[in-house]
């Protein structure tokens, strides 16, 4: 079985592009363009110079030595946390802000939960001087604002969402919304694997420069490429898609994917979509979704705002489905522990969405020669608060 | 013969369909709207189910479909609300609505409903034309359901054939790029499209949707189509103060006179 989109947009059962007809040229414009445009010899070198120089990759594989002796196995860091802005995000947006350049488009909109995509696509935007409109929802933008004014400062306008539950979810409709509007000159950055066909592959591809950066950069350490298992969280599934890439079809590979249990699966605040999702659509792929019986999309709960979502890419259903993924849960308190543990055995405060990953490590067992690499998708300072309320450190 | 085709047989101008949100303003609101409408000349009815995260949608339609999923309806209300009402409506009824709650409800048994009740079309905006050829067209089919597609002023030629060739009762006629009630005219840049498709010779009819919110925009929408349809300013009109049915009356007369 080989983990591939084929021509409809679809892993396995999940995926396509349920649009409307108002959004139909501009997905179109996208999935017959894109690949052209993105394996462009000059393209490749614009998006290679841009990570090199402007992102800081390579990000360093760092073995863990303390991490390590507590888990009884070899665990090694992606540093995506070292990336410029923060976090893994930044991988994407620059491909997007390129591939936009190369449309023809003046304009770029996007959606965020937490405020790292945001800033991320602000940062781009900025250096290429686009102008560029957030949409967050009216909840969000109250609980991360210094996000919000990283936007600002960057030049970017954020648009409060303020239909629906006023989150990630409002924030993503909205967005459509707008593109409807503007259908001409605007594109859409959409900040993880979800969304209508291309967008899951296209930002898949975007990020999978983690996966291929770790393959090397283990040649290198271990005379191997492939480690015994990857580990990454996932809300929509940005960082795990970009992690797990190149190793979609190493069957040796164990992938591990980490979702936010919230307060706990049983107690209605959860987000851990593939235990409390059915297949579903929403936001234009057909995927696993979190609902009623009625079909009406369910409001999720994490204390991670990145994780805080429905829904989840499709590819991860279908890792999930296949059984080719194991899926983890890992509460609130699981993550905020494991976020102190790491930075008080490494040096390193995880982003809260990042230190799910982490947790993750209590319910596995190890054989002592395991090589073990976890996708630290992000850093610790935009959490600094919800580290504050939590307290227990 | 479904209603949709004896409709257009019968008139084929100055079509007006009327669309409100199933649930709103109140949960049983639903048969005392259509009985109104049908009775003050609405030709065809729109019933529009309600949805969490309604992306086609402004936010008039977004806030009646948050009110009416408040207010308890689903489609197994829905359509026991329906039950009996061929009995008193006779005008051509079409749900509206978006992907996700029908698959959740079933497709098979959601088209073995709107037969038993007497729907004659469905317009979901979120389906794409080869999921709806390849999985759901033998499903209406059996159960005599029309599937009514979207066109839009960025849709191509080419495509809006494909669309009239798959097509059965009409075609919808999005006015402009935007989401509904988004604007509250027809601009003189639509009349190229306007014309444009008019000139297709479709062997559909159409109606203009998007924008059409009173008599001056009726008039030109029938221009330029077999007949128009209102939704976001109809919603509005039926959340005012005062007795539903007339408010209903007053404002379809203020559309068609």
């Amino acid at each position: 079985m080989k983990i591939q989109v084929d021509e409809r947009g679809y892993y396995g059962n999940f995926g396509g592009a349920f649009i409307p007809e108002m959004l139909y040229p501009n997905i179109e414009e996208l999935r017959e363009n894109y690949e052209q445009i993105v394996q462009a010899p000059d393209f490749q070198k614009q998006f290679n110079h841009l990570l090199r120089d402007f992102v800081g990759r390579p990000t360093p594989l760092y073995l863990a030595e303390r991490l390590s002796e507590k888990y009884g196995a070899e665990i090694y860091l992606k540093r995506e946390d070292l990336c410029h802005t923060g976090a893994h995000k930044v991988n994407n947006t620059v491909g997007q802000i390129l591939l936009a350049q190369k449309l023809g488009k003046q304009k770029v909109i996007a959606e965020t939960g937490a405020g790292q995509h945001g800033v991320a696509t602000a940062t781009v935007c900025a250096l290429m001087g686009i102008e560029c409109i957030v949409y967050m929802g009216e909840v969000d933008m109250a609980r991360q604002k210094p996000n919000v004014e990283r936007m600002r400062i960057l030049g970017a306008e954020v648009r409060p969402a303020t239909s629906g539950s006023k989150t990630l979810k409002d924030a993503t409709n909205e967005a459509m919304r707008h593109w409807i509007n503007n259908p001409t000159d605007t594109h859409y950055i959409i900040g993880s694997v979800v969304g209508p066909h291309p967008y899951p592959e296209m930002v898949a591809r975007f990020q999978s420069v983690i996966s291929k950066e770790i393959k090397a950069q283990l040649l290198e350490k271990k005379g191997k490429e492939n480690p015994d298992y990857v580990i990454a969280c996932v809300g929509g599934g940005s960082n795990a898609a970009g992690a797990f890439y190149h190793y979609y079809n190493e069957e040796d590979v164990q992938l591990v994917a980490v979702e936010a249990a919230g307060l706990g699966n049983h107690t209605g605040e959860s987000a851990a979509t593939t235990v409390l999702g059915k297949p579903g659509i929403l936001h234009g792929s057909k995927t696993l979704l979190m609902q009623t019986e009625d079909g009406q999309v369910v409001e999720p709960y994490s204390i991670s705002a990145g994780l805080d979502y429905p829904g989840i890419g499709p590819v991860h259903a279908h890792l999930f489905e296949t059984g080719r993924a194991k899926f983890y849960s890992v509460t609130d308190e699981e993550a905020m522990k494991a976020g102190v543990l790491l930075s008080r055995t490494e040096g390193i405060i995880p982003a809260v969405e990042s230190a799910h990953a982490f947790a993750a490590l209590n319910q596995m067992t190890f054989n002592s020669s395991d090589v073990v690499v976890i996708n630290l998708s992000g850093r610790g300072d935009k959490d600094l608060e919800t580290y504050i309320k939590w307290g227990k450190y | 013969m479904n209603r949709i085709d004896k409709l257009f047989q019968d008139k084929k101008e100055r079509v007006l369909n009327v669309y409100f949100t199933a649930g709103y303003p109140q949960l049983n609101d639903t048969t005392t709207i259509l009985e109104a409408l049908e009775t003050s000349g609405a030709d065809l009815i729109e019933i529009g189910i309600p949805y969490s995260d309604p992306i086609a949608d402004g936010p008039t339609i977004q806030e009646s479909n948050g009110v009416a999923l408040e207010n308890g309806m689903t489609l197994k209300v829905l359509f026991n609300q329906l039950k009996g009402i061929r009995d008193k409506v006779s005008v051509p009824i079409v749900l509206m609505g978006y992907v996700n709650p029908i698959v959740q409800f079933g497709v098979e048994n959601f088209c073995a409903k709107c037969e038993e009740v007497g729907v004659d079309a469905v317009i979901l905006p979120d389906l794409p034309m080869f999921e709806y050829l390849e999985i759901y067209k033998p499903m209406f089919e059996k159960h005599g359901l029309y599937n009514i597609f979207l066109i839009t002023p960025q849709t191509s030629e080419a495509r809006i054939r494909q669309i009239d060739e798959n097509s059965n009762g009409f075609i919808y006629m999005v006015s402009s790029a935007s989401t509904t009630g988004a604007k509250t005219s027809i601009s003189l840049d639509q009349s190229d499209y306007f014309a444009r498709v008019k000139n297709m010779n479709l062997k559909n009819p159409t109606l203009i949707g998007f924008g059409i919110s009173n008599a001056e925009t009726f008039d030109k929408a029938c221009e330029n189509a077999n007949g128009a349809i209102i939704g976001s300013a109809f919603i509005k009109a039926i959340s005012e103060e005062g007795n539903l049915e007339e408010k209903i009356s007053g404002f379809v007369r203020s559309v068609i006179g």
